[in-house]
């Protein structure tokens, strides 16, 4: 199921950090985890290498889906020209047996690729959960030249004073406090 | 990686003096502000010469393919030889994007975004062809199969139905590739921009933030589409050599055909890349970020594949000697010595000879040399696909079937057409999407900078870090 891009989401409540550089903020979200912090999240204008692993973000599962869907499109192109050329209506065209495998091999590995690439796409806006116009943007400059560190308000233990005071201690290019 | 690129003493692929808000201001330059002069006229030409290929199409569907030279025994001549020449152009663009990917070859951030818009509209041209050659166009649909009254399915045995699978597939794997990349700088467009303008962007980036947990999804599905793409453009092109491959005709019935394909495509399709990207970072001032280590580089496959092409057409020969089959040697020595001979030379001149120049590096490094090569490579390359099937076709088993095939002024037409359809939609392309990956310059950007540090500031950051 696609996500509705207008739908009601849970407000962004938090803190915000912002860097000049990558290493900045790598070096902050290395310590989030040491000092407690669940749910974080970074902000980047390019993938920056090592985010994931220092914010505890799982593997993404996208590539089982290209695989799985893979696998299945080429079956299912190969059953349906099985099924057209040997079992619906089977003709002997060039005096080729009906399941001329070889050549189908072709059709078959393009309704791999084609099915396979095309649910990649989808699995990517699942778990993304775009397309999505009503999550605010924190930082216009996020997608320009700033790095961000998002701290998560969280249900209990949440200490906003203790949250701002950490993220000082990183040397932030700016910092401030999301309201939803 | 870094490392490695700093110890084989190679040149910045960026200079590391610019800072992530320049390349984003520097990239969207071309699109905030009107368009010039030479672009308008170009985009003129381009669209003129695109209604008059549809009033064409429009003219020859009323009459017949016969408007074009077409006639027994020449029953393919300029409409698949374009078909087949704009395909070709299409696979540079997924051999940038997804092989020099999964290669780990950072040069190409830099030229992947045009590079992959060319294949999508060069696809769209070539996509035209087989539709009008069919005659009928308007039962264009009967490629498909689908349930009809007829309880008749397509013939799965045929490469025309191979063609039809690959072509499309290849036209939707291209898009969503491109798409998937333009998304983050399609983001960046909308954060810069106001209005109407930064509705449509925002719609288009489909609401993306940058965020961590989805840029760890967008890494992996980028690269497992790089997967898909990377066996997808070998396929396409080894498919359409079928499409000769697996008839009787001496001269297309030979087994070289699909990797002979493969390398012409790619040949071609640099080349088509070079001649946009000289004209492309002059007329949007990208010098800075298509540099001739680019340019460079471009010029160094453009040779290798050259000798790759020249090196099947000999083979061709030779075991068109050799076979024995006198059939086969005939139209062989037909084609470099018969009516056509003019067709054959200049192919061999332009795709095996003028590319040789780049074995120096000052021609390497040229722009007026590879300018010129750039197109001459094209016209080689179109005149390959000619020879191909026109020499083969002219002269087929029987002398009293023998004809000379002469192009009337609608083959012209089509051909020019074609490039006008072709170069209206990357005109656009230029003037209204970031030519340039926004997000992958930055990566680059980064690894130049540290680089351009002294060794010992490196080292004395990591032990800070550690």
């Amino acid at each position: 199921m696609l996500p509705n891009p207008f739908g009601k989401r849970p407000p962004l409540r938090g803190v915000l950090a912002l860097y000049a550089d990558p290493d900045s903020l790598l070096r902050a979200a290395a310590m989030v985890r040491e000092h407690g912090y669940k749910g974080a999240d970074a902000y980047t204008p390019y993938p920056v290498h090592g985010l994931s692993e220092a914010l505890g973000i799982r593997k993404s599962w996208v590539p089982y889906v290209t695989l799985v869907t893979g696998l299945t499109g080429a079956g299912l192109g190969l059953y349906f020209q099985i099924w057209t050329s040997a079992i619906d209506w089977p003709i002997i065209i060039g005096g080729k047996p009906y399941v001329s495998l070889p050549a189908f091999i072709p059709i078959t590995f393009e309704c791999g690729v084609l099915i396979g690439g095309t649910m990649t796409l989808a699995a990517l806006l699942v778990a993304c959960g775009l397309p999505d116009f009503s999550t605010p943007i924190l930082d216009r400059d996020i997608t320009n030249d700033r790095f961000a560190l998002f701290l998560p308000e969280s249900a209990h233990d949440w200490n906003e004073t203790r949250a701002l005071d950490f993220l000082k201690g990183t040397q932030p290019a700016d910092l401030r406090v999301v309201r939803g | 990686m870094s490392d490695h690129a700093a110890a084989m003493n190679e040149p910045p692929l960026i200079d590391s003096k610019k800072t992530f808000a320049d390349i984003t201001a520097e990239v969207a330059a071309p699109l905030e502000r009107k368009p010039g002069l030479l672009w308008k006229v170009a985009f003129t030409i381009s669209l003129l010469l695109t209604i008059q290929f549809f009033v064409e199409i429009a003219y020859q569907m009323k009459k017949g393919i016969g408007i074009w030279g077409l006639h027994h025994p020449v029953g393919w001549a300029v409409d698949i030889t374009n078909f087949v020449f704009w395909i070709g152009i299409g696979h540079a663009g997924t051999l940038i994007s997804a092989i020099l990917h999964l290669f780990r070859q950072r040069w190409r951030t830099a030229i992947n975004r045009s590079a992959e818009a060319m294949t999508i509209f060069a696809v769209m041209t070539a996509g035209l062809f087989p539709l009008i050659h069919m005659g009928r166009t308007w039962f264009g649909y009967w490629l498909i199969p689908y349930p009809n009254w007829r309880f008749l399915w397509v013939n799965f045995r045929s490469p025309l139905v191979w063609d039809v699978f690959a072509v499309s597939t290849y036209m939707t794997i291209s898009i969503v590739f491109w798409y998937v990349g333009l998304v983050p700088d399609l983001a960046s467009l909308r954060d810069r921009s106001t209005g109407w303008k930064r509705g449509i962007y925002g719609v288009l980036s489909l609401g993306w933030r940058g965020s961590e947990r989805h840029w760890q999804h967008y890494e992996r599905a980028y690269m497992m589409l790089a997967g898909l793409s990377t066996p997808l453009v070998l396929s396409v092109h080894s498919i359409v050599s079928f499409d000769f491959a697996t008839s009787l005709l001496p001269g297309w019935h030979t087994t070289i055909f699909p990797p002979y394909f493969v390398a012409g495509a790619i040949f071609s399709g640099f080349a088509m890349v070079v001649t946009l990207l000289v004209i492309l970072r002059k007329v949007f001032r990208m010098e800075d970020y298509i540099t001739l280590h680019h340019l460079e580089n471009m010029n160094k496959i453009i040779l290798v594949t050259g000798m790759m092409v020249g090196y099947a057409y000999a083979t061709e020969f030779f075991i068109a000697q050799y076979s024995g089959n006198e059939f086969e040697r005939f139209t062989f020595l037909n084609r470099a010595g018969g009516p056509y001979l003019w067709a054959y030379w200049i192919m061999v001149t332009c795709n095996v000879i003028v590319p040789q120049v780049f074995w120096w590096k000052k021609m390497r490094r040229s722009i007026a040399v590879m300018f010129v090569v750039s197109l001459l490579v094209n016209v080689g390359m179109w005149f390959e696909r000619f020879t191909i099937i026109v020499t083969s076709l002219h002269r087929d088993f029987l002398p009293s079937n023998w004809a000379y095939y002469r192009p009337t002024i609608f083959d012209y037409s089509v051909i020019v057409g074609s490039f006008g359809f072709f170069f209206m939609f990357f005109l656009l392309f230029c003037r209204f999407l970031p030519a340039i990956s926004i997000a992958e310059v930055k990566s680059v950007l980064w690894t130049a900078k540290q680089n351009a540090k002294p060794a010992a500031k490196r080292a004395e950051e990591a032990a800070h870090a550690s």
